[in-house]
């Protein structure tokens, strides 16, 4: 048998409809379809305008995962709405399906959204190349191919915005840049022709709006559709700051730097230690929530921590492998 | 059945501010039947937070780790999601990378050791999963946890990115529709709470640098296992664990709502499921009390 037989299945979906103008609070419809294996969301966001509700209103293009326009989440999570096939959606989720935009707080007529703040954060680290360019250049900029490499994947970025409103802290932090723009960033500082590495830098440095309030999640680099992976630009950036000398001295570069104390000294982590020597003296907000770790047997002092065995080799190899300064 | 023998990376929170979930790790091998060698000589994994200042030293610790279990020719059991996601991405980044992972041994020479890659590197929750399952884990339930609805919480960097899933595991699961606790849940007896948050951050990872990002993510994960009717929480990261039973306090300030819940490590309701004593559990170095026992 073929492996391109045509599959049908039922699928119940529940549509968040919002119009700005004309409702007070969102509201979910239900839509009973038949959809096949062939499909892709996008075929049922068209299905749904041209069969059931000519008012339906989503952003769609180049229907090729090229444009970026068509990003929407599906049970929680963002995709490309041309990209993703309707098969791949039941295997994870079964057949209740959830379509919302991908911000329903940034909702301006149902999957429509107001995707201002992206494009603010995305202009925020100048994303495009600062060079001082001779006007009559007697000869090419020539970038190898290995320096080229550095920046591929990054350059691969349609915008979509599924990583920006994946992100944890773009939903609690206004002034975080977020996932994209930081591999936007990444994309110009791994630019050899570039020359404003300083400036960008230091944008991507300050607190609040900078890399040093990521959470780790990994949600950026589980739902971009062009497999960017920007909490690898992220941590890229992280060490651009102290190699270009840029990080300042604060809790959080404390903090960072503080791992590779501590393991010189126990191989394991100090974490009382790690907590001092990252917040200094603001260490004193941590007292409360110290003291009741403190009597169920929490914190364990410098000295009764347990080092390493063969402690030797852990610094022997700090000392041998270690590739910044701070 | 021939033994389980895992090389054990306990992770330093294990034997500083989790006690509990040593204690607890031990117990339910001794009860699984299985024989845990513990990596004395490992260092911390850098806790995702080295790299960001030494990324290639952070390599070479994690190889050096991972070359201890390779020694014993077992498998890398972790017991943080965190140490999980550290290490088998170094083993990712090793395994694919022959001049980086050239680059690392150089340094390990100096040691006397070499990451060969030979030694799979998985989560706890995930060894019991494959290597024991479901089925035969349900069997040995001796008290089963009927009676509570219980919100798993599965940690980030067990989850994603799932591509370290899918070389890892062999029923590798999807990070926006998780199955392996819910499942332990239910192998356990309990009523297992579906939530939005349960796949999400807890925070951990910015709670110096952005106390109230992080405290408002810790507060939302408490308020979405409260309102689907939550009696508490599991999770197999200490991590996660410690912010969600220590930090209640400013999670309900950034939420604005008082909220609090017992969390258990997965290890220790799998315990109180087996039958373990509870006091083999260490249910007392938690903060917020664990109020049903």
């Amino acid at each position: 048998m073929s492996t391109h037989t045509i599959t049908k299945q039922q699928v119940n979906f529940k549509v968040f409809r919002f119009n700005a103008d004309e409702d007070y609070l969102p509201y979910y419809e239900n839509y009973d379809m038949e959809v096949t294996s062939e499909e892709v969301v996008l075929d049922i966001l068209n299905r749904i305008k041209w069969d059931h509700d000519g008012s339906f209103s989503y952003r769609r293009s180049c229907r090729h995962g090229i444009c970026g326009t068509c990003a929407i989440k599906v049970n929680g999570r963002a995709t490309l709405a041309c990209k993703e096939s309707m098969n791949n959606m039941v295997k994870i989720f079964g057949n209740e399906l959830v379509i919302e935009p991908l911000s329903k707080k940034r909702s301006v007529k149902d999957m429509i959204i107001d995707k201002g703040d992206f494009w603010e954060k995305h202009e925020a680290v100048k994303p495009y190349l600062i060079s001082d360019v001779d006007e009559h250049p007697e000869h090419e900029h020539l970038v190898t191919p290995e320096e080229a490499e550095e920046l591929n994947e990054a350059d691969l970025c349609i915008q979509c915005g599924a990583c920006h409103y994946a992100c944890p802290v773009v939903e609690i932090n206004d002034d975080f840049f977020g996932p994209a723009a930081f591999a936007k960033a990444y994309r110009f500082e791994a630019d050899v022709r570039d020359d404003a590495h300083v400036e960008r830098l230091e944008a991507v440095h300050q607190e609040k709006q900078g890399v040093w309030d990521c959470v780790k999640c990994m949600e950026c680099a589980e739902v971009c559709p062009k497999d960017v992976d920007p909490i690898s630009k992220i941590t890229s950036l992280h060490n651009m700051l102290f190699k270009e000398g840029v990080a300042t001295s604060n809790v959080a570069t404390r903090h960072a730097v503080g791992f590779k104390h501590s393991i010189a000294r126990n191989g394991v982590l100090d974490e009382g230690g790690l907590v001092l020597y990252s917040e200094g003296l603001s260490i004193v907000k941590h007292v409360p929530v110290a003291l009741k770790m403190f009597t169920k047997g929490k914190i364990v002092p410098p000295w009764g921590i347990t080092k390493s065995d063969n402690l030797d080799e852990i610094q022997k190899l700090v000392k041998s492998s270690s590739t910044a300064k701070f | 059945m021939k033994k389980l023998r895992y090389a054990l990376f306990t992770g330093c929170t294990a034997k500083q501010s989790t006690p509990e979930q040593m204690m607890s790790t031990m117990a339910v091998a001794d009860k699984l039947g299985i024989e845990l060698v513990e990596l004395t000589e490992a260092s911390c994994c850098g806790a995702s937070h080295l790299q960001d200042y030494d990324d290639f030293l952070s390599l070479v610790l994690n190889a050096r780790n991972i070359a201890y279990a390779e020694k014993h020719e077992l498998t890398m059991v972790t017991i943080c999601n965190t140490c999980q996601l550290n290490t088998a991405m170094t083993k990712h980044r090793l395994d694919n990378n022959a001049e980086l992972k050239a680059r690392v041994n150089e340094k390990l020479a100096e040691v006397g050791l070499e990451y060969k890659g030979t030694s799979l590197v998985t989560h706890f929750l995930y060894a019991i999963i494959d290597d024991i399952g479901l089925d035969k884990i349900a069997q040995m339930v001796e008290t089963p946890l009927s009676q509570f609805n219980i919100a798993p919480f599965y940690g980030c960097h067990n989850i994603r990115p799932s591509e370290l899933q899918n070389e890892t595991h062999k029923t590798p699961e999807n990070a926006y529709n998780p199955t392996s606790l819910d499942d332990l849940i239910i192998a356990c007896g309990g009523m297992n709470v579906d939530y939005d948050e349960k796949n999400k951050c807890c925070g951990f990872h910015a709670e110096l640098q952005a106390p109230k990002t992080a405290a408002t993510l810790t507060g939302n994960a408490i308020a979405g296992a409260m309102d689907n009717n939550a009696d508490w929480m599991v999770t197999p990261c200490p991590l996660c664990h410690l912010k969600l039973d220590t930090q209640t306090h400013h999670a309900s300030e950034a939420i604005g709502r008082e909220v609090s819940l017992p969390v258990l490590h997965m290890q220790q309701m799998l315990g109180l499921a087996l039958g373990c004593p509870q006091e083999s559990l260490g249910m007392k170095h938690h903060v917020t009390k664990v109020n049903f026992l």
